[in-house]
């Protein structure tokens, strides 16, 4: 039995009390009850021979299931009604399904048929599934066609190895020209193969012709897909415009104006250098079919649109964009999350864009945190000289707000436009000193900080500002602020000399007890003070030195060794005293504040990846311009001939299909209103066919529209020609029309309750075919397990634990233990529990809830939870029955004191990079012999210890990221192969003792 | 595409799971608990969380979390946009989205999400085309099930729906009373600072439309003044391409309720506020009080009256409770979670509703710095306040004559008055 169901059956169970029952009578109670023999009353109603019985039961499982119960007991039971005679309950076997997928006069039913397949998730069936797909795909009525794309995706995560014959099938049902298979089969083709981007040259045009009426979803997966196309095939419309740009920019930014009219002067030779840009027309035919889709109501085909204009369009259009993304604020928070982070990228390359729309970025108090945050990334990316006196006043009211957080992030707003906009610097910074003298710690502290970035562009002028500051050391107790404060001072002690000496006596006294970076500024401090003023300063560096040598942190002591190295003069010190003063007094560039969201556009705005700026996994590169544009010529389609063909299929389908149509007219509902339904939708398509259309620059595109437009014409003629044939049948054919249509509807029915039933079974299945809570997790292989107690030792009750890598729910600083009891006895043990932890100093133990009864031969899992300090010593406890005592030990391997966190690679370098030095530990080995490939590696480090990859763009390298439970230091791994199976391991982690470890344990498990 | 989904309730606990491909373990909401616990409230819990092998997308509605658990990339909006959808069908189908419908109505909600997804790419999602698969539950049906003992529901007609042009709309729709209403529904969105300039303004507005009418009606609907009207989204029935050469719309409705269309006034046109606030929170630095004194009164109106007047103020922390005197409505004070609800109800020209009294302070705590925002509910019937009207509404191709209506509404949307 799996241990996440024991654990939910026991949360079931305490919280069964207020949650209503499925059913009223007795047998019902025993559900949610502690008795194991719960099942035993659906079984009974199960095998009684009422249908009535049986549904009700069927129906409770499925309650069960939908709150992640354990009902696999139940599957043999359940499985015996594919023998009742009710058709309502019994499935039939899969080639049945196949039969009727192809037979049955019905589309609905055929349809149907193929669902009720591609659900059963069986490698035995794959042929008769491929069979069923291909002649589904060229099925007469589109519904079924549809269906045949959505099976596509089901049977390649069968059975990969039929991708060959699938790219058949999505090749011909991408010929398809109904708009109902469009979007289904550009979604199998993104599954299944989106490197195949020469299947879509052909239907590139249809494609965009039929995108306005596809259904939304559909929408989105086409004009995602388009975007990704068209980088490949067209020509960048803004490269001549994006070096002007750039010319622009440098004068916008930079003081040298000449400079810029230069760069200007250039980019204009160099335009009149390059052949003049002409918009391919399907370029521009995809541009001007997306953009009634801006109006839709669905956000995400708003936003799809809108990233495909900003990836594609020429700058002067995107802006139509604008308004749109801006209607989208109106929406659901979460909608307005993502809309936010995407505008917030697109702010940052086209300002003009969103500038008139200024105000509907503005923050009101009842937004949520991170939707504030996001406002203010974007009021501060659109931040210019004309409209920064708005923002500005709008900024002051934010820093009333309540919310602190929000209170931080607006002060690093004003930082950041002072910085962008020379002229309110002055203003900017007088605001923020007047903010030192806030209430709240936490505002000063990022004001300080603030005021630090901007005093270091211009510090002559502010002399008075870093004395006020040098005051404030004696409150601000936050160690960034401190650590900014005397920086500051020590870095433009010139401009203070009186009061910085102060500081650093004030600094001296309190030494041992402040923060570590604040101490390394006071070393920073004082050497600076030593080289400017040793008079005064000499001794006062001399004893910070000293508290320094005897710091607890190696990083402070080694700066005090280096430091007294550097600028105390003794006979060793070589050349380099010399210079002392150039290393520590060298002018510093200021720093350039930039906002997070600068360069995410390389990810296609939109996707998941650009949201959480990491590659996510099936991401598709959006690729780069073309140097010059691929032959636009194959996407020409040879008119003449697939008209003709396909009129040739129409004539044909007509007659086979003429009985059956018919037939499903009657269906479709009571005589009169399908009769009148058929007639609007015939007005409809006439008056759409009389909607100007936009006529086509190009002459191929022309052919093709009104070709399309003629098998609209024909298929109406079909619809009448039908209705005609109807009429007169109609009075004859009324009452067994009638009988049919009782008769299909019911076929339908039952294969939706076969559906409905399969994919129930297949849920049944899973649960019982991976018991293990793992199994879901793909890259994670087995857990080891380890013996707790032994059943020779534990008198018959056997107990194992293994480590779940899951977080423990009660507490984040605890790992989690899963324990498993097994009772080999003939007796029920009692009250199993914790007794009596003894612990080392620091760690704590969660105890699992008292397992009341168990009975002989079962087996109960438990979760308990476990903070080892970081350490693996091994916690003690006793395991009490309610006879016996037993002394049990778990010792952790030090790969399980960590959990993954998430991380891109250029986070993982900047952590590695402040990692260095005495954390970081290399080792060199040889792979093993079983030992291949990256995923092999990958495979064995994340058994070894709980660590996630870090995705990363080298094959030569591996990367994985993870963090101590208890203190959350960072533990970063990289596994580098070399050739000849030779490889290097590398751990950087703060805590060295853990390091070693690990890679002790990691080369073991690599050289295997 | 999703890969599963799980329902949350605030409290934490998972009440429903469905799998579309491979079972994944409930424990992967832990994730969503730890971002639960870190956020201060259920609104600021991240929507995209990235887990070591799963992402985890959210929408919080009704007070209920939906989890929709992906393993690859997926425009993170569809997944959003979709979640949505199916709280409204939930919305649609119970009259209401909450855990204990869901759990009454389990079965249904299985029935809906399999047929809203196939594979994790979704599949039906029109409430028409469901509801022809998948009937709601009423009373008459459960005690008709009870009583036959039957308690399936197979329907007797086919959801053809599906293979229609124009999914929305089921085929052979009959009422005897053929109507068709349209509420025009403003809202305004303002921000006033502490002497009631305007720092911001805007008209966003929709039309929800009830459609009562049999067969298929192609309907027309124009308006006096479409100039207004500067942005705008529809119902995938409206045919975009008259709208941009007419300004008309023009559709084949849905049958039942749905939105028509939602609008944004045209930034040029000054926004009528239709209230103005007179207010003064001051805290006192000694003896730990302060001082509230709130006045309301009618501005613009167009000569309606504005109805159900509401003012919301979230008090800083530090204030204990308020002693507070009015002339007209009811006033409350939760010290618990800070929030002082004024409720006044209609505005009259005579009498000027007012509010105030003293504010006592946590003895001790230092003085607030920041005051408190004003939210303002509001209400004016037969009012659009940015002038939207509309010209007439026709029917083509139904024979017979349908009784229409339409109605106007102003709300105030999200209306803050800084202090």
């Amino acid at each position: 039995m799996s241990s996440s169901s024991a654990f939910n059956d026991e949360k079931g169970g305490s919280s069964s009390v207020g949650e209503p029952e499925y059913g009223h009578d007795p047998a019902s109670g025993g559900i949610f009850s502690s008795d194991y023999k719960r099942h035993d009353d659906l079984k009974e109603m199960l095998d009684s021979n009422k249908d009535s019985l049986k549904l009700e039961a069927m129906k409770r499982i499925v309650a069960m299931i939908a709150r992640g119960k354990n009902a696999s007991d139940l599957f043999p039971a359940v499985v015996k009604n594919v023998a009742c005679k009710n058709i309502e309950v019994s499935p039939p076997r899969p080639s049945r399904y196949r039969d009727i997928s192809q037979t049955d006069p019905n589309q609905l039913i055929r349809a149907s048929a193929l669902r009720v397949l591609s659900s059963i998730r069986v490698t035995i069936i794959v042929p008769i599934m491929m069979l069923a797909i291909k002649e589904a795909a060229s099925d007469m009525s589109p519904y079924v066609r549809k269906t045949a794309a959505h099976a596509i995706p089901k049977l390649y995560s069968l059975d990969p190895d039929q991708k060959d014959q699938l790219i058949e099938v999505i090749e011909k049902l991408l010929a398809d020209k109904t708009t109902l298979v469009a979007g289904s089969v550009v979604m199998a083709f993104e599954e299944v193969c989106p490197e195949r981007i020469d299947l879509i040259h052909k239907n590139y045009r249809k494609l965009c012709n039929l995108l306005i009426d596809v259904e939304e979803w559909g929408q989105v997966v086409i004009i995602n897909m388009l975007t990704r196309y068209a980088r490949t095939q067209f020509l960048n419309p803004n490269a001549n415009e994006s070096l002007l740009e750039e010319g622009g920019e440098k004068t916008f930014y930079g003081s040298d104006e000449e400079e810029g009219k230069e760069d200007k002067v250039e980019a204009a030779a160099l335009v009149v250098k390059r052949k003049p840009y002409v918009m391919d027309p399907d370029h521009r035919l995809l541009l001007r079919n997306t953009k009634p889709l801006l109006q839709s109501r669905n956000a995400a085909v708003v936003m799809a649109v809108a990233q495909l204009y900003f990836h594609l369009a020429p700058k002067a259009e995107v802006g139509v964009i604008a308004k749109a993304l801006v209607r989208l604020m109106r929406s659901h928070s979460e909608v307005q999350y993502v809309v936010l982070q995407n505008v917030a990228t697109m702010t940052i390359k086209r300002r003009g864009m969103f500038e008139p729309y200024l105000k509907s970025f503005y923050i009101r108090s009842t937004d949520p945190t991170q939707i504030k945050v996001l406002k203010l990334e974007v009021l501060t990316n659109l931040a210019n000289e004309t409209n920064i006196s708005t923002i500005l006043r709008e900024f002051q009211t934010y820093i009333k707000s309540m919310d602190k957080d929000f209170v931080a992030a607006t002060i690093q707003a004003i930082g950041r436009c002072a910085t962008n906009i020379g002229e309110v610097r002055d203003t900017c910074l007088n605001g923020l000193v007047q903010l030192l003298s806030n209430r709240d710690e936490l505002v000063v502290a990022e004001s300080v900080v603030v005021i630090k970035k901007l005093l270091q562009m211009q510090p002559e002028k502010h002399s008075d500002i870093i004395k006020h500051m040098a005051k404030l050391t004696d409150n601000i107790q936050v160690p960034m602020a401190r650590a900014s404060i005397l920086w500051l001072i020590g870095e433009y002690c010139e401009h203070v000399p009186k009061i910085a000496p102060d500081v650093l006596r004030k600094m001296a006294k309190s030494f041992t007890n402040e923060e570590d970076i604040v101490k390394l500024q006071i070393l920073n401090l004082a050497a600076k003070l030593y080289l400017t003023n040793s008079k005064q300063t000499k001794l006062l560096t001399q004893y910070v030195l000293n508290l320094a040598k005897y710091d607890q942190n190696y990083d402070i002591r080694d700066r005090a060794r280096f430091i007294r190295q550097l600028i105390v003069p003794t006979d060793k010190s070589g050349a380099l005293s010399k210079y002392a003063k150039k290393l520590f007094l060298a002018l510093k560039p200021a720093p350039v504040l930039e906002s997070p969201f600068k360069d995410r556009d390389h990810f296609q705005l939109g996707s998941l990846s650009h949201l959480l700026n990491a590659k996510a996994g099936g991401y598709q590169e959006l690729p780069d311009w073309p140097e010059s544009a691929p032959d636009p010529s194959v996407r020409n389609v040879e008119v003449p001939e697939w008209t003709k063909c396909s009129s040739r299929e129409k004539r044909k389908e007509k007659k086979v299909e003429k009985p059956f149509y018919s037939d499903s007219e009657g269906e479709s509902g009571p005589t009169e209103s399908a009769d009148s339904g058929n007639h609007t939708e015939e007005q409809k398509k006439s008056t759409k066919s009389k909607e100007p259309k936009d006529r086509s620059d190009s002459e191929s595109e022309d052919e093709e529209e009104s070709s399309t437009e003629s098998s609209e014409s024909e298929s109406e003629e079909e619809s009448e020609s039908d209705t005609d044939a109807k009429k007169k049948k109609k009075v004859l054919l009324s009452i067994s029309i009638n009988h049919t249509l009782q008769g299909t509807s019911l076929r339908y029915y039952i294969l939706k309750k076969w559906r409905i039933y399969v994919s129930f079974c297949v849920a049944l299945l899973l649960k019982c075919s991976f018991p293990s809570p793992q199994a879901a997790s793909p890259t994670c292989g087995p857990l080891k397990t380890y013996e707790l107690l032994h059943r020779i030792t534990g008198e018959g009750l056997a107990v194992t634990y293994c480590f779940s890598r899951r977080p423990f729910t009660g507490d984040p600083h605890m790992v989690s233990v899963q324990i498993q009891f097994t009772n080999n006895t003939e007796v029920e043990a009692r009250s199993l529990r914790v007794l009596e932890p003894k612990l080392q100093s620091g760690m704590r133990i969660a105890e699992f809830p008292e397992i009341d009864v168990l009975p002989p031969g079962e087996i109960s899992t438990v979760v308990m939870g476990i903070d080892f300090c970081d350490s693996t010593q091994a916690a003690n406890f006793q395991l009490c029955t309610h006879t016996k005592k037993f002394f049990v030990t778990i010792q952790p391997p030090v790969g399980e004191l960590m959990m993954p966190i998430f991380m891109t690679e250029n986070e993982f370098k900047k952590e590695q990079g402040q990692l260095m030095g005495m954390n970081e530990i290399t080792e060199k080995l040889t792979l093993g012999e079983g030992c291949r490939g990256d995923h092999v590696i990958i495979q064995r480090v994340i058994s070894t210890a709980n660590l996630s990859r870090v995705p990363c763009g080298s094959a030569m390298e591996c990367r994985f990221a993870g963090k101590t439970v208890t203190s959350g230091s960072l533990v970063l791994v990289t596994v580098v192969t070399k050739e000849e199976r030779a490889a290097q391991v590398t751990v950087n982690c703060e805590k060295m003792l853990i390091g070693t470890m690990l890679v002790k344990d990691i080369l073991q498990a690599l050289s295997q | 595409m999703i890969h599963s989904l799980f329902l949350v309730s605030t409290a934490g606990h998972i009440f429903l799971e469905k799998h579309w491909k491979s079972v994944i373990s409930r424990s992967v909401c832990d994730y969503l608990f730890e971002a639960q616990g870190k956020a201060s409230a259920p609104e600021n819990v991240p929507p995209v969380i990235a887990t070591p092998h799963h992402y985890l997308i959210s929408v919080y509605r009704d007070r209920i979390f939906f989890v929709a658990v992906i393993q690859t990339e997926v425009p993170p909006l569809f997944v959003i946009e979709f979640l949505h959808r199916v709280a409204e069908t939930f919305q649609d189908y119970f009259g209401e989205c909450s855990e204990a419908s869901i759990k009454d109505n389990v079965v249904i909600v299985y029935e809906l999400l399999e047929e809203m997804l196939d594979n994790g790419f979704p599949l039906a999602t029109e409430a028409n085309i469901l509801k022809e698969m998948i009937k709601p539950p009423t009373i008459l049906r459960s005690v008709v099930n009870t009583i036959t003992g039957g308690s399936s529901n197979v329907g007797g007609t086919l959801p053809t729906g599906q293979l229609s042009n124009i999914p929305w709309r089921r085929t052979g729709v009959k009422y005897t009373n053929n109507e068709a209403y349209f509420d025009v529904v403003e809202e305004i969105d303002a921000i006033l600072d502490k002497s009631g300039t305007v720092v911001f303004a805007e008209i966003q507005g929709v039309i929800d439309a009830c459609v009562k009418l049999s067969g298929m009606p192609d309907l027309t609907l124009s308006f006096v003044n479409p100039r207004l009207l500067d942005d705008v989204s529809f119902h995938p029935c409206v045919r975009f391409k008259r709208w941009e050469a007419e300004r008309v719309l023009s559709f084949i409705p849905p049958d039942g309720n749905f939105r028509l269309m939602s609008y944004h006034v045209n930034a040029q046109n000054l926004v009528a506020i239709p209230v103005y606030v007179k207010q003064n929170v001051s805290f006192f630095e000694t003896g730990s009080s302060g001082r509230l004194d709130i006045t309301v009164g009618p501005k613009q109106t167009m000569g309606k009256t504005i109805e159900d007047v509401v003012i919301t103020v979230h008090m800083p922390k530090v204030v204990l409770n308020a002693n507070l005197t009015t002339n007209q409505g009811t006033s409350t004070y939760d010290p618990v979670t800070k929030v002082l609800v004024w409720d006044i109800g209609k505005l009259n020209q005579q009498k000027v509703p007012n509010l105030k009294g003293s504010l006592s302070l946590q003895s001790g705590a230092p003085r607030p710095d920041e005051n408190p925002t004003l939210n303002i509910d509001l209400r004016i019937q037969q009012l659009a306040i940015s002038g939207l009207k509309v010209n007439r509404l026709n029917m083509f191709g139904e024979k017979y004559k349908p009784f229409k209506g339409v109605k106007y509404v102003t709300k105030a949307g999200k209306f803050q008055v800084r202090t």
